[in-house]
């Protein structure tokens, strides 16, 4: 059995749907892209102005043809990712700002240096299962700030990638730079390598480069992943489920944008909701009402069938400290026994703001522990403890059987260093190091075996010249180096 | 077979954690006329040294160990009585009596304990748990033990280590037998106070702790 948290009855699952249905056809929410408003009147909306009213029909028939289930597959096309189901991954919080110096634990803005000791790190994690455009960097102008991180991720890794465009300009030319791995265009729809994320503004607004992000994906048949963002008690209602709702509408008019740009184009039902805290006005990610709002949306979307994601194993804190610890973990957990496909998060600090290597290397460990605990107790024995007990005759030598060295490896997640399971005078001798410290030494230890993948050098010729061409074209002379 | 081959088939049934393989390629060595020593030292040892570094990195773990040792006790106790008749002796770091405190009644540990160091060429004599003091005193000067291993895994237990240096003194054994003791709640500071020899923090310490005592 595999363990499972509904925090909803069905019947509130489907009252969620049906208010959201009501939200959209009744209050309508703001589409401003002209062109995304035009599909939706065509499929029988009424528009006043900006403002898209939505009958149910229009939605129900964009649900019948999002696909339930697709694959992100690896740079050699080989299908890493399932986003589907109650299939449970990973990936490093994206579109951080800053990285925490792990010397003198300053918030410095990031830099092309830091994300590729980032993307290094992730790749040596196996408990990551895909990489994502963590930090923005500071050194690069802004104008092509979004490719330049699929650039770097793109010279340093293989694993797929939860990335996400700036622009519609830059879009284009995302999606170019990547299919030049899968071969092409119409390879890159049929085994996509990336998923872009696509904000709508809470609350209930499309802005019109949120509705043409949302269509553009749709034509170039590459995987969108919305990340609806309701802020309980200031940008979405106080209550949980009034967020949830609010979600929902959201994401249910992207989807309808999505489907009659073209229909059977892979979405998915993602987001980065948080409470709003009162005191002192941020949007904390590490608090379990955010989590909680997470698990309820993700149930709402998979009552519909479609492939999920959500942001957490996060943490408010400002240092990797016992806080940062128990946020990311308790997050971590609820969002994998909430079976959500793509966990994003892991590595943050600070409201997402600020990521961090050495905190990754942390929340792998975490990670891992969520994984195992989703995999369940499973029944690995004809009789559970009776042929166990043959010849045991009240002493404790099970050590001895044959079956402790079988399966204990199967029923018990070895961590690695990070975690500490010394005695107390062994972990003196070995330096009586705290968590943050040996997060550091792994770090290091992981950068240190690092080695660049081996890729096409066509292909990477062809990446190095269109990325360059764009900078040209952009008007920035020179670009930072990739260190390999 | 070659004797190459029969030789690293030996190493990797150790490995493996297969003491029925161990004891049919003791056998078969002994069939094929192989000396008992070359088949533990050129055969059985690099197994179990193989095992017991990659322990040490954290690559193999606790159960392997444990099958890797009793996969050794079984090869050797095919050998011995062919070792016995032919005069050969293995080379022994020395005999250790292992026993757990007087009304303790914790037995892992100081199996490990004992099972790490025959694989690693000592001759261990386990008197189980809960051992009167006598008992190990008696057996000490039966076996002219080079070592003796008293484990307590509770605070109330632990006075008996002290209660066994004290007898062994009184016997006149004490300035033959060099004295461990481990378990949960000892200190290097309480094996100091007790005026014991040393103390060993887990299995693979004790080891090293034994090997320093008897200068192996």
């Amino acid at each position: 059995m595999r363990p499972k948290l509904d925090l909803l009855t069905s019947e509130l699952v489907k009252r969620v749907v049906d208010e959201a249905l009501l939200l959209l056809r009744e209050h309508g929410v703001k589409v401003q892209s002209p062109e995304a408003v035009e599909l939706l009147v065509a499929a029988g909306a009424t528009a006043d102005e900006d403002v898209v009213r939505l009958p149910e029909p229009v939605i129900r028939e964009a649900l019948a043809t999002v696909p339930s289930a697709f694959h992100l597959h690896d740079r050699r096309g080989e299908p890493k990712v399932t986003y589907g189901g109650d299939a449970v991954h990973f990936d490093p919080g994206s579109s951080g700002v800053h990285v925490l110096d792990p010397e003198t634990l300053e918030h410095r803005p990031s830099t092309t240096a830091d994300l590729a000791r980032l993307v290094k790190v992730a790749e040596m994690l196996p408990e990551i299962d895909a990489q994502s455009t963590a930090v923005v960097c500071d050194e690069v102008p802004k104008g092509i700030g979004d490719l330049w991180r699929l650039y770097v991720v793109l010279e340093h890794s293989t694993r797929p990638i939860v990335t996400g465009a700036f622009s519609i300009a830059t879009l284009h030319h995302m999606i170019d730079m990547v299919a030049i791995f899968a071969g092409g265009r119409e390879a890159l729809a049929r085994t996509p390598q990336a998923v872009f994320d696509v904000c709508p503004s809470p609350p209930l607004i499309w802005s019109a480069f949120g509705s043409e992000n949302l269509i553009e994906l749709a034509r170039a048949g590459v995987p969108a992943e919305m990340v609806s963002m309701p802020l309980a008690g200031a940008a979405a209602p106080v209550t949980l489920l009034g967020s949830i709702t609010q979600h929902a509408a959201e994401c249910l008019s992207g989807i309808a944008i999505h489907q009659l740009a073209a229909p059977g184009s892979p979405i998915v039902w993602g987001g980065a909701p948080a409470i709003f805290d009162m005191r002192k006005g941020t949007t904390p990610m590490g608090a379990i009402e955010t989590a909680m709002i997470d698990a309820g949306y993700a149930q709402v979307g998979k009552s519909l069938g479609l492939p999920t994601h959500t942001y957490l194993g996060a943490s408010d804190a400002k240092v990797v400290d016992a806080q940062a610890g128990l946020e990311s973990g308790v997050s971590a957990v609820v969002g994998a026994l909430a079976g959500i496909n793509m966990i994003s998060g892991a590595g943050m600090l600070d409201f997402l703001a600020c990521q961090s290597p050495e905190k990754l290397v942390l929340d792998a460990e975490a990670i891992a522990m969520a994984k195992r605990l989703v995999a369940g107790i499973e029944q690995r024995t004809e009789t559970l403890a009776l042929e166990l007990f043959e010849g045991i005759a009240f002493k404790g030598e099970f050590l001895k059987q044959r079956a402790t060295k079988d399966l204990f490896a199967v029923e018990q997640h070895v961590p690695s260093k990070v975690i500490d399971r010394d005695s107390t005078r062994g972990w003196l001798q070995s330096g009586g190091l705290d968590a943050w410290t040996r997060a550091k030494h792994r770090t290091a230890a992981l950068l240190e075996a690092y080695d660049r993948p081996e890729l096409d050098p066509a292909h990477e010729a062809e990446l190095r010249t269109l990325v360059e061409r764009i900078a040209k074209d952009a008007g920035v002379d020179a670009l930072p180096e990739v260190a390999p | 077979m070659q004797r190459e081959d029969l030789f690293a088939a030996m190493g990797q049934a150790i490995i493996d954690g297969e003491a029925e393989t161990a004891a049919e390629l003791a056998r078969r060595g002994l069939e094929e006329g192989v000396a008992p020593l070359d088949a533990i030292d050129r055969g059985f040892v690099p197994g179990i040294d193989h095992v017991g570094h990659e322990f040490a990195a954290e690559n193999m773990f606790l159960p392997e160990l444990v099958l890797a040792g009793e996969a050794m006790k079984a090869a050797v106790d095919v050998l011995e009585p062919e070792m016995q008749r032919t005069g050969a002796e293995r080379e022994i770091h020395g005999t250790v009596v292992l026993a757990a405190a007087h009304g303790d009644i914790h037995d892992i540990g100081k199996s490990l304990v004992g099972t790490m160091l025959s694989a690693s060429g000592f001759r261990v004599v386990d008197l189980g748990v809960d051992v009167p003091i006598d008992a190990v005193v008696d057996t000490v000067r039966e076996v002219d033990a080079d070592l003796v291993g008293i484990s307590a895994l509770l605070t109330t237990t632990m006075v008996g280590q002290r209660d066994v240096v004290d007898a062994l003194t009184v016997a006149g054994l004490r300035d033959s037998v060099k004295v461990m003791v481990g378990g949960a709640p000892v200190t290097p500071e309480w094996a100091t106070e007790i005026g014991a020899d040393g103390f060993g923090e887990d299995a693979a310490r004790a080891v090293s702790l034994a090997r320093e005592l008897v200068g192996a």
